[in-house]
């Protein structure tokens, strides 16, 4: 039976979710400054020479695909490294950047972007240095929140959440001095990254992303009993059979993993991991086994849609994507706290 | 089979919160705590569950040591009722009961069962459907206790059960209360050992095999409710004095400010 406040059984909403992806992948493949229709497509993608569409099938395979896919990828990586955040600060509030992974990884890039000089468009590891200087900045912030946080009698939670903002601060800090000393493209570069884009998608990007986020998928939906226990307070848990430490010190390396490498690979995309999991709380209730799932399949749906809405909004330029997710995803957000409120005032 | 810690001492610190300390829980007995503001009441079923590593002693479960046992097998005997519970997410009632199942691997079918007939015994049946955080305290309270009777609802093979409470009673109104003890009694005539912490002297009195007394981290006195309850230790541990009656029904030592 369904509880009187959750307007979808977890099956229902999974259901239409894995209905909803494939069809949300389409329309991103199909839209863009020049449209294709769905009849033509199995035409221009496997046999492009004979149907004279050579240019049709290089837009769709080089830059269609991945970028769809990379989306895809860091939608799912966002969204569920958010739930996996807000079971482990047992707040629904909670974003994954308040462990410092986002600001560090911002303050990477602004520093790469300013300092980097001739070196920008050189690559390593098959990233664009601005990628690498990321993924260390936000290693760096992650290492000593964690370091902070954790003393003899385990990880304290709330000493986290403190050394986070802490971190995010001087983050900040660096970031803007950094903006400070930049000229004016610099400064363009530098703001544009911090509105976060898929526009850099290529077939390594899209490799990385699907690494991380299939490890993931893997991985988080094991840990959602033990995150359920968690919900109930950290001694709770412990008395329920949990290893809180190594469930706590799990959640913060993939989580670490999930969301540095998915601000290396798309800068700071805002928004999702917050608002996601939280959407799906409100519709189907907090049970991870269902909320991890479900809000994979909805990151990915909000960041392919938003993303091609992006690209065709004001073609042939495009809008940075994290604009737009904030853009889609604030309204939901607003109609379903509204009805949760009138639900509440209702039963009273 | 007992639940038992010798000479336990915990300091936090720097400071002693619990000295030389030994008390032990015996399957089908209900043992109850009391004792002033920080006596070291809730630091000590913190060292009886493990969760804390006394700083000198040792605490033994069915006579092997808490800390050679993994949490989860813990956790299958040994269930604890926390005194407040920060849960603010919007489970229903039922799905709390059911986390109370975690430590098991009795299938779903099984817990959805036990989860309901706890809730039954603590009167919260028409409680199940709805979401733990429109609660007011004394219910939420009351799903908790049925969270922990899930927990404990059936001895897994070869294991004892325990049952460790932190002021199981603080919210609850007299009905509830009444329906408290009932709960907890028949649990021991099942064989599960209890340990309450337990602010109200007439409740504990009412409900002990043996009640204990502490301050400022040892016991002062424990044993029978009739031992226990003499108007000159309790001014000695509570600084109160107070006057000790009968119960009028059941006989046991009533104090009465």
């Amino acid at each position: 039976m369904l509880i009187a406040s959750r307007k979808l059984s977890p099956t229902t909403l999974i259901t239409m979710l894995v209905v909803l992806l494939p069809a949300a992948l389409l329309v991103a493949l199909l839209t863009g400054p020049i449209f294709i229709s769905p009849f033509d497509l199995f035409e221009i993608y496997f046999r492009p020479t004979e149907s004279g569409n050579i240019q049709e099938q290089m837009i769709l395979s080089s830059i269609r695909l991945p970028r769809l896919l990379l989306g895809c990828f860091i939608g799912i990586s966002l969204s569920i490294c958010g739930a996996a955040m807000q079971g482990l600060f047992r707040n629904p509030l909670a974003d994954p950047s308040l462990i410092g992974v986002t600001s560090g990884a911002s303050a990477g890039a602004s520093c790469v972007i300013v300092l980097g000089g001739v070196w920008l468009e050189q690559a390593a590891f098959g990233l664009p240095l601005v990628a690498f200087g990321a993924s260390v900045g936000g290693l760096i912030a992650v290492v000593i929140v964690y370091r902070i946080a954790t003393s003899a009698t385990g990880t304290s939670v709330a000493t986290m959440l403190l050394a986070g903002i802490a971190i995010s601060a001087v983050a900040g800090a660096l970031n803007n001095l950094f903006s400070y000393f930049a000229d004016n493209d610099m400064l363009r570069r530098i703001s544009l990254w911090q509105m976060g884009s898929l526009d850099g998608a290529n077939w390594q990007r899209v490799t990385i992303a699907a690494i991380v986020a299939l490890t993931l998928i893997v991985v988080l939906p094991r840990l959602s009993v033990a995150l359920n226990a968690l919900l109930l307070g950290e001694s709770e848990a412990r008395h329920l059979g949990i290893d809180v430490e190594r469930l706590k010190r799990m959640l913060i390396i993939l989580t670490a993993i999930g969301v540095g490498s998915s601000v290396a690979l798309a800068g700071v995309i805002a928004f999702i991991g917050l608002v996601v999991p939280h959407i799906v709380r409100l519709l189907i209730g907090p049970d991870h086994r269902y909320v991890i799932p479900a809000s994979a399949l909805a990151g990915a749906i909000l960041l392919v849609l938003a993303d091609s809405l992006a690209r065709i909004i004001v073609a042939p330029a495009e809008l940075p994507t994290g604009i737009l997710t904030a853009l889609l995803g604030a309204p939901v957000f607003f109609s379903l706290l509204a009805q949760q409120r009138s639900l509440r005032s209702g039963a009273v | 089979m007992s639940l038992c810690a010798q000479s336990i001492s915990l300091e936090l610190g720097g400071k002693p919160v619990i000295t030389q300390l030994d008390i032990q829980l015996d399957p089908a007995k209900i043992v109850t705590i009391s004792g002033p503001n920080g006596a070291g009441k809730s630091s000590l079923l913190r060292v009886l569950t493990g969760e804390w590593t006394p700083s000198s002693g040792n605490v033994s479960m069915d006579s092997v040591q808490i800390e050679n046992c993994s949490i989860r097998k813990i956790a299958q005997s040994l269930a604890v009722m926390p005194q407040h519970s920060s849960l603010n997410f919007a489970f229903s009632c039922e799905e709390v009961v059911e986390l109370g199942r975690t430590p098991h691997a009795t299938g779903t079918k099984i817990d959805r069962e036990i989860a309901h007939s706890a809730l039954e015994s603590v009167d919260g049946d028409q409680l199940a459907k709805r979401l733990y955080t429109e609660l007011s305290g004394g219910e939420k309270q009351r799903v908790q206790l049925a969270r922990v009777l899930a927990q404990i609802w059936q001895p897994e093979p070869g294991q004892s059960r325990y049952l460790l409470l932190d002021e199981p009673t603080a919210s609850f109104d007299l009905a509830h209360q009444r329906l408290t003890l009932d709960v907890l009694r028949r649990l021991a005539s099942e064989g599960v050992g209890i340990l309450v912490v337990m602010h109200d002297l007439n409740l504990a009195a009412q409900l002990a095999d043996t009640m204990v007394l502490m301050k400022q981290g040892r016991i002062m006195t424990t044993g029978q409710a009739e031992h226990v309850m003499q108007a000159s230790l309790i001014r000695e541990v509570f600084d109160v004095d107070v006057s000790i009656v009968k119960h009028p029904r059941h006989g046991r030592p009533s104090a009465l400010l």
